[in-house]
């Protein structure tokens, strides 16, 4: 049995026959082909899987991929615009805040939305920001760096 | 040496942009758990439930008859070596009789769609005749015993203080699990895209198991979510291969979060008895230490990992009277192996917990006390090899010492321990500081063979000057491919650089472990550059390059870099070795086994709730002699991340084991460290040349996570005045 959904991922519609069981994480990889978003633990705890969500970051593997139907998701592969790289993606690259890069997507969609909900956050809120998410290459302090440096960038642009 | 003179950007001791990060940041990088091929099916994995079972039959009857189902294999569809191993051959492709740990792979499915084969695998019936477990390392078989012996082994001294310290199981959670595609080719050989430390120990194993000469089984590395010593050992590769070639489709596997917690080799749990004598004023007289890992059931690098315990196990001090024993045994707990630190760690642990131990039976501060023994430049292990290079211990020490104070706190429930928990503010918590240092051996000991292979090209591209540089060395997060860019930069004086996919088809590049990558293949690179630039000096009799001009002897320009290798393109593939090692005396332990030594020393401040057992650690501050820093922002990339895997050991890491059963194998119950778990790092490096490595360089990944662990128990024992004789320490035993 399936459902037909349409999601709005990136600003562009799709629609697509889904078993309601799927998750949205594995909508957007396996049925959409956007392999940006990864898959790390299964328990929600790792958030590898982080998108937005109309918005606001969620663990892609906590959502079932119909209840994304007529709402907005926001990617990894959302983020460039017209082949400018956002702020936070410059930030994760001139900092050295990504070495394996596994982490990373999840990372900069939540970092994005802190940054649009608070252009100047404290090395604090940052932290708060991605608590919910692990990286186990970085100790996170060059994501902390990456992403007060796209702070910067916006600040002063 | 090199003969560049005029400086090109992005080389050698410059932080240049990964090239892999735009791809990186886009999502567009294909890391193993992307691939994806038309046509392809899933595999999956039936394991033991048990730790211990003789297997009296295998029923795959239902499996087979599920539709989608292409195939169902057990030992009997192995073709070729029914075992493979890293150091001795003893683990099962697929059980044969006998399950000897919880999670053995017993049989592997291939069907057209993931569920279906993980419902067909547990279709498979095994009879299982349920044995005895051995799990505890003591009551197993012996694997390795490494004795060291220096000096008298009566020696006695005026202060004398004993303990017994263990460490948990760890695993190193990297978070892109274990995954990968093979691709039946045409010659009867196989295609294996996949997620690995060293791809040539794997083609090997591979190959002997399918049954195929080495140049039937090609690997290309698929893009690694981390490795930390887990990715040394075959998981799926052998399993994939074998129904890819068994069904004529490509086969995907992905293990997910729990089969990846026994898809893997796990730190080896510890127990360690060690009793210290001093003189009254604090200079070591002796050390006995007997150390017990535990193998689990097959040996992986057990071998190796019980001669670095042994080895390293005193510690960066000069003792000259040592008694050690490292032994390692097999149990029916899940094989142990490599992980960051190797076998360094879980010594490290133990004599950083004597010194401290030392340090308050003499009434001295615990940094005075390893001052007074810190080992320098011409000490004599107790293996009785000379550490011929730097060895900054004294140094290090005093650095992490002097670095100010951590700040008061400010009050803010947040920075409280338990956080935003709520559950203190601020009664019962108590600060405490605490210090760590630890050696470790860089790159492979004891003889072993061990080199690198890296191939060269200088061509031109569009008219310019252009490089290639190709080896199988593993890009696992740490920023090889970096390095390797910035090296050819640097040795040939050419900007654009590009780093080809690892694969088998150059020369073996050795394994992205033993902190020895960017010395090994670093070396490789280094040297290959050098044979393309004396080809191409040859070509034209120049004696150097210079800004792009090839010039004689006094300087004059001979030609254009570009007009040299418009003659045609020049290639060098240069196999590359460090200085030689020898094994271990089997009786004395004596023998210049390491190549290299590498020091990082760790200041842990902490706050306690004393009453709840709960601890934050508020600041790190460490210093690391690294030689010569070649990248380094990805040299403070690796001291903040091994220093993270350091403090997660001390405080919350731990594979949990009960009778041979795996408690926890997810990551709501095993703990790996969260930003609000990590403090602001404080990293001072040292750049202390070694005369024998390239550029004077020295391995950083695994130092940062040895002594982290010490430092931050010294801190938590600062702070509450227990004893903490294990790690991780958990709140009870802080109010037990």
């Amino acid at each position: 049995m399936t459902t037909r959904i349409t999601v709005t991922v990136n600003g562009e519609e799709h629609t697509a026959e889904v078993e309601p069981r799927t998750l949205l994480v594995h909508f957007l990889r396996d049925q959409l082909g956007l392999t940006g978003t990864h898959w790390g633990c299964d328990t929600s705890n790792c958030g590898v899987c982080t998108v937005t969500l109309d918005g606001t970051p969620v663990k892609s593997c906590t959502v079932l991929a119909v209840m994304a139907h007529n709402h907005s998701v926001g990617t990894v592969e959302g983020l460039e615009r017209d082949g400018k790289l956002d702020p936070v993606q410059q930030g994760f690259v001139e900092c050295h805040g990504l070495q394996c890069g596994f982490c990373t997507p999840g990372m900069m969609l939540t970092a994005r939305w802190l940054l649009d909900n608070n252009p100047d956050p404290s090395e604090t809120e940052i932290r708060e920001a991605i608590s919910g998410q692990s990286c186990r290459c970085t100790g996170y302090e060059n994501i902390v760096r990456s992403v007060q440096w796209a702070a910067r960038q916006e600040v002063t642009r | 040496m090199t003969t560049v003179e005029a400086g090109v950007a992005g080389g050698v001791g410059t932080s240049p942009k990964r090239p892999d990060g735009g791809l990186k940041v886009r999502g567009e990088f294909a890391f193993s758990s992307d691939l994806w091929a038309d046509d392809m099916l899933w595999g999956a994995t039936l394991r033991s439930p048990h730790p211990h079972a003789r297997i009296r039959g295998i029923d795959i009857t239902a499996a087979v008859a599920l539709p989608g189902v292409y195939a169902v294999l057990t030992h009997e569809d192995v073709p070729g070596a029914k075992r493979y191993g890293l150091e001795i051959v003893d683990q099962p492709v697929l059980a044969m009789g006998e399950v000897k740990y919880q999670g053995e792979p017993v049989a592997v499915v291939a069907a057209d769609h993931p569920e279906t084969a993980r419902r067909a695998a547990a279709r498979i019936v095994v009879d299982y005749e349920v044995l005895p477990a051995v799990t505890e390392a003591s009551l197993g078989v012996l694997l390795r015993h490494v004795p060291i012996r220096t000096g008298d082994p009566d020696a006695t001294a005026d202060v004398v203080v004993t303990g017994e310290y263990q460490v948990g199981m760890q695993d190193q959670a990297f978070l892109g699990p274990e995954s990968g595609l093979a691709v039946p080719a045409e010659d009867g050989g196989v295609d294996l895209y996949i997620a690995t430390q060293w791809l040539h120990v794997d083609q090997k194993q591979v190959a002997d198991c399918l049954g195929l000469p080495a140049e039937k089984v090609r690997l290309t590395l698929a893009g690694v979510g981390g490795a930390f010593g887990a990715r040394e050992d075959l998981s799926m590769q052998v399993h994939a291969s074998l129904l890819a070639l068994h069904t004529g489709r490509p086969v995907k596997m992905v293990y997910g979060r729990e089969e990846s917690f026994f898809g893997h080799v796990h730190r080896h749990p510890a127990t360690m008895w060690y009793e210290h004598g001093a003189t009254r004023d604090g200079k070591l007289v002796y050390v006995k230490a007997k150390i017990v890992l535990d193998g689990g059931a097959y040996a992986s690098s057990s071998t190796a990992v019980a001669a670095n315990a042994a080895t390293l196990g005193i510690g960066p001090y000069e003792v000259p009277n040592v008694v050690m024993d490292a032994s390692v045994y097999y149990t029916n707990n899940p094989p142990c192996g490599a992980m960051r630190g190797f076998g360094a760690v879980q010594a490290c642990f133990a004599y950083e917990s004597q010194m401290d131990k030392l340090a308050s039976a003499l009434g001295l501060d615990p940094v005075e006390v390893r001052l007074r023994n810190a080992m320098t430049t011409g000490s004599r292990m107790p293996t009785g090899q000379i550490v011929e290079g730097p060895a900054p211990v004294a140094d290090l020490l005093i650095r992490v010492r002097s670095a100010p104070p951590a700040p008061e706190g400010s009050g803010d429930l947040r920075e409280m321990p338990g956080g935003v928990s709520n559950t203190t503010h601020g009664e019962g918590v108590v600060r405490g500081i605490g210090y760590g240092i630890g050696i470790k051996n860089v790159a492979f000991s004891e003889g072993f063979d061990d080199y690198a292979t890296a191939r060269v090209r200088l061509e031109l591209i569009g008219g310019e000057p252009a490089v290639l540089v190709h080896t199988a060395a593993a890009e696992v997060g740490q920023g090889l491919v970096t390095v390797q860019a910035q090296i050819a930069r640097t040795e040939l004086g050419v900007e654009r650089v590009t780093v080809a996919t690892a694969d088998t088809s150059v020369g073996s590049a050795g394994s992205s472990s033993a902190s020895r990558q960017t010395y090994m293949t670093g070396g490789a690179v280094r040297a290959a550059c050098q044979a393309v630039r004396a080809a191409l000096l040859a070509r034209v009799g120049g004696a150097r390059l210079d800004g792009g001009k090839v010039l004689s002897d006094s300087g004059a320009v001979i030609a254009d870099l570009a007009s040299v290798i418009g003659d045609g393109p020049i290639e060098e593939t240069v196999e590359w070795r460090h200085r030689p090692t020898y094994p271990l005396d089997p009786v004395t332990g004596q023998g210049n086994a390491h190549v290299q030594y590498a020091f990082a020393a760790h200041r842990a401040t902490v706050d306690v709730d004393v009453e709840l057992g709960l601890v934050r650690v508020v600041e790190i501050v460490t210093a690391q002699d690294v030689g010569k820093a070649v990248n380094p922002l990805a040299v403070e990339g690796q001291i903040h991340g091994g220093t993270a895997q350091g403090l997660g050991l001390a405080l919350m890491e731990e594979i949990q084991m009960v009778d041979g059963i795996v408690r926890n194998p997810s990551f709501t119950d095993y703990l790996i460290p969260t930003i609000l778990d990590m403090p602001p790092m404080k990293v001072d490096v040292l750049e202390m040349a070694d005369p024998h490595s390239p550029y004077g360089l020295r391995g950083v990944g695994e130092p940062p996570t040895i002594s982290s662990t010490p430092a931050v128990v010294a801190a938590v024992r600062a702070a509450t005045g227990k004893a903490l004789t294990r790690v991780p320490v958990r709140p009870e035993h802080i109010v037990g």
